[in-house]
């Protein structure tokens, strides 16, 4: 086995166990880390299995190997950003109706306790 | 009797709010309607905050800054709960003399508008705006008469009215940043009928314009862009 295929495997595991552990603590929620785990999965398959990744290119029509390993990772991570960027988009919306909402009420509140006080006194 | 929320953005203005404050009350008084002032705190890092929570207004403060547009829906939304029958847009840095309110309220009352607009370019008098900033107007004219076939002279201007049938349309949906253009869209498409009517503005007392000359290209391109995905979000929903 050559040394780089090695690294690739314990990469791939390495990251495999620190996403299951962030997934454990509750650090990343199970619908983002679907399509990290799916990746280790992939990145895995193709360390162990070293022709995969020929068979696969040529069945495709691809002639250059490393080419098709670029070309579906960068639509990969272009899909996955648009993902993000509507998260970010909704996380806002959300964040200002809430800001909105705080502030009206946290008016309204003064607005009692000041009346309280001075009934009170 | 009808009670209107003038809803004051103020972002950093220390300097002219409790002078804007004050103008409402005289305005008020002087006109014998009843305008109340609603001051939005945008998490301003100077002392405005401080100084409103002080004054003869209602002081709805921000935890963290929304933008202009965020920060006038907070007092859309503080009108429409508090059975207010209409709000208004009056500006922090005294650009919108509250004694032309009374101008907007009867002419909206009288034609059976929705939204009444302020505008500076109906017969040209008092303060005008720069060539550019003229140029930016223009072009905003077209387009909003080109997608609804609705002119607007002054589509930039923040002084504009609202009744309840408005407010609940803005409550619901209302652009963050530089609303206004985009905002006549969302009136027209949602069956609201607008006027406009000629008013005289001042310039600024204190602050500094949400545009200046660096962001003005980013403010057509983004107001473009969003006046467009609205018209279509708004046409085929």
């Amino acid at each position: 086995m050559p040394p780089i295929q090695i690294l690739a495997i314990v990469t791939s595991l390495v990251f495999m166990f620190y996403i299951s552990r962030q997934i454990i603590k509750g650090k990343l929620r199970e619908e983002y880390s679907f399509v990290w785990i799916f990746s280790t999965v992939v990145l895995l398959v193709f360390s162990f299995w070293r022709d995969g990744l020929e068979i696969v290119a040529k069945a495709l029509g691809v002639h250059q190997a490393p080419n098709l390993v670029f070309t579906a990772a960068i639509f990969i991570i272009l899909v996955y950003l648009l993902h993000l960027s509507k998260v970010a988009s909704r996380l806002h919306q959300q964040n200002k109706t809430l800001s909105q909402e705080l502030a009206i009420l946290k008016e309204k509140l003064d607005k009692v306790v000041k009346k309280n006080n001075s009934e009170g006194n | 009797m009808d009670k209107i929320a003038v809803v004051i953005p103020a972002y950093n203005e220390e300097a002219s709010i409790a002078a804007v404050v004050a103008s409402v009350h005289t305005a008020s008084q002087e006109a014998g309607i009843h305008y109340w002032p609603v001051v939005i705190n945008d998490c301003s890092k100077d002392r405005t905050g401080e100084i409103i929570s002080q004054l003869p207004c209602t002081a709805i403060q921000l935890p963290i800054n929304l933008g202009i547009g965020g920060a006038v829906q907070t007092g859309y939304k503080y009108a429409l709960l508090n059975g207010y029958t209409h709000a208004v847009q009056v500006d922090g840095d005294g650009q919108h003399p509250p004694t032309e309110l009374l101008k907007l309220y009867t002419e909206m009352e009288q034609k059976g508008y929705d939204v009444m607009i302020g505008s500076r370019f109906l017969d040209g008098t008092g303060f005008q705006s720069s060539f550019t900033r003229r140029l930016g107007i223009n072009y905003f004219k077209r387009l909003n008469n080109l997608l609804v076939g609705v002119t607007i002279n002054d589509s930039t201007s923040g002084l504009r009215m609202h009744n309840v049938k408005a407010l609940k349309v803005v409550n619901k949906d209302y652009p963050d940043e530089y609303p206004e253009p985009e905002a006549i869209i969302l009136y027209i498409k949602n069956g609201l009928k607008i006027g406009e009517v000629q008013v005289e503005m001042q310039e600024r007392q204190g602050g500094v314009s949400s545009i200046d000359s660096i962001s003005a290209v980013y403010f057509m391109a983004k107001v473009t862009i969003a006046i467009l995905y609205t018209y279509i979000r708004l046409t085929f929903r």
